[in-house]
């Protein structure tokens, strides 16, 4: 069918904040799922699905790892230090930070 | 209900599978889950709109399935791995089970979105569809005037449906509105797209109109002209910008004017599962329409032998049931050769390329309709309304 994507056309990244081209940390941010955003996993695709009106946006591992430890509650500097736990990794400030502001551009959450 | 549904025939504003998703449905031998299902309660309605999808023989479909019948049905499609659950008709507030079928549905996990008129959705029922677990509300619109919002439904609803739009705003729904746009009303879509903004919708569908059913039989008074749409258009990307960040528009494309056909209801038996209100299950509102195929109803067959061994569900799955200039297209994964009840409409075959396509055998159809538009050729037939006396004139003959 024909249709617009998931996210609003001008999707990026935010602008960068500091003057050296380093984005700014959201450590401290407590991001949440927007409204009307459901997050749950899904048996038959065995996969976690973001639901909102009438449309699906079935996540990679990774996105659904962060979008799990969401919850409206939690800054995103303990949601990484819970991710870097859980993975016995390191280092994934970065990348979660890329993705929430992704999700943010897209409307998935806000913070 | 009055307007499109979510999916084609009027496309539905946000297909499933999104952008960092893995597209939905594999396209391989063995096709996907049933991610949508949409639930078409029941063919009553109290407006009659000229436009509607909804069959024209619906007086023939009178028997609706029980309130335990569609619980079955909803179990059945959770089953399968269905996410999205609309609840649709016809006016879906008119069935007095739709409270009770909205809780089963978010009980089993669905996200669960009703497709309505408005006309009958009191503050009071819209606190117990709160109370339901209901996600999500589509309200149609069908002009932003009330003397054109009435003469196109036949009744007297244009204050009603703005007093439920108030209301739904005020207890914080999330509201997509959808508004059918075709030559009568297209002239207003500036005024159409502020009245969705001061209602609070957070994503309005432009639903271009596209032919089919009750369009199909009025389409000479519906068709717009080339001009009128390249100037909804520039109006409707004016108001994008304005309003970036408070309300989304998607101006369902055209097809019959765009020359290009659409990848109707993304796919065939791909992920969309409707049943309609007697129960027959479908890829789409309207395949019913096409000869020699079987579709199964919910009462005959279990919902997992229908979606994946039916005929019906098989028939036009994939490229393979293709002929010329389909099969050596390079655009035939794009649009899997556009919609079947548009070829068997225009080309009287439903294996045939869709007649909108520049490189249809039968392209010659779908120009002439547009030419007489832009020509303001007047309509040789009166303007019919969906009713139940025109459904059984029209499908006399038919049988059912």
């Amino acid at each position: 069918m024909s249709g617009p994507s998931a996210g609003p056309p001008q999707a990026g990244p935010h602008p960068l904040g500091g003057s050296a081209g380093v984005p700014a940390g959201r450590g401290a941010d407590i991001p949440k799922l927007a409204h009307g955003f459901r997050f749950q996993w899904e048996e038959a695709q065995q996969a976690h699905v973001l639901l909102y009106p009438e449309g699906m946006v079935k996540l990679n591992q990774s996105a659904g790892e962060i979008l799990k430890r969401v919850d409206g509650q939690t800054p995103v500097d303990e949601i990484v230090a819970s991710l870097e736990a859980a993975f016995h990794a390191q280092g994934l400030g970065p990348d979660v930070e890329a993705f929430l502001n992704m999700a943010e551009d897209k409307g998935w959450i806000t913070s | 209900m009055s307007g499109p549904s979510a999916g084609p025939p009027q496309a539905g504003p946000h297909p499933l599978g999104g952008s960092t998703g893995v597209p939905a449905g594999r396209g391989a031998d063995i096709p996907g889950p049933p991610l949508w299902l949409l639930a078409e309660l029941t063919y009553r309605c109290p407006l009659h709109c000229v436009f509607c999808y909804n069959p024209t023989d619906f007086a023939r479909h009178e028997q609706e399935l029980s309130t335990a019948e569609w619980v079955d049905v909803l179990r059945q499609g959770r089953a399968l791995g269905a996410v999205q659950c609309g609840f649709s008709g016809g006016e879906p507030l008119l069935r007095d089970d739709l409270e009770e079928l909205v809780a089963e549905a978010h009980r089993l996990g669905y996200y669960t979105n009703l497709l309505t008129s408005g006309v009958g959705l009191t503050p009071a029922r819209a606190e117990a569809f709160r109370r339901a677990g209901l996600d999500h509300i589509q309200l149609s619109f069908q002009d932003s005037t009330r003397e054109l919002n009435d003469f196109l439904s036949h009744t007297k609803t244009f204050a009603l449906k703005q007093r439920v739009g108030d209301m739904l705003r005020d207890q914080g729904w999330p509201m997509v509105m959808n508004v059918v746009i075709h030559r009568l009303n297209i002239d207003h879509i500036g005024r159409i797209i502020e009245m969705a903004h001061e209602l609070g919708a957070e994503y309005l569908e432009l639903a271009n109109t596209q032919y089919y059913s009750w369009a199909e039989v009025n389409r000479p008074h519906l068709i717009p002209t080339t001009e009128q749409l390249q100037r909804a258009e520039a109006i409707t990307n004016t108001w994008r910008e304005k309003l970036a960040g408070q309300m989304r528009l998607f101006f369902v494309a055209p097809d019959y004017h765009e020359g290009r056909p659409k990848k109707c209801m993304n796919g065939w038996g791909n992920v969309f599962l409707t049943i309609t209100p007697d129960g027959a299950a479908l890829p789409c509102h309207t395949a019913r329409m096409l000869p020699g195929l079987a579709f199964p109803t919910v009462r005959e067959m279990d919902l997992k032998t229908i979606w994946y061994d039916s005929d019906g569900f098989n028939r036009f799955r994939g490229t393979g049931w293709m002929q010329e200039p389909c099969v050596s297209c390079d655009e035939k994964e794009k649009d899997l050769g556009g919609c079947r009840c548009q070829a068997y409409m225009l080309a009287g075959d439903a294996t045939a390329a869709d007649p909108v396509c520049s490189k249809a055998p039968a392209h010659g159809v779908v120009r002439a309709a547009v030419e007489a538009a832009d020509r303001g050729d007047a309509p040789a037939q009166p303007i019919v309304f969906r009713d139940r006396a025109s459904s059984l004139r029209l499908s006399c003959g038919r049988g059912g």
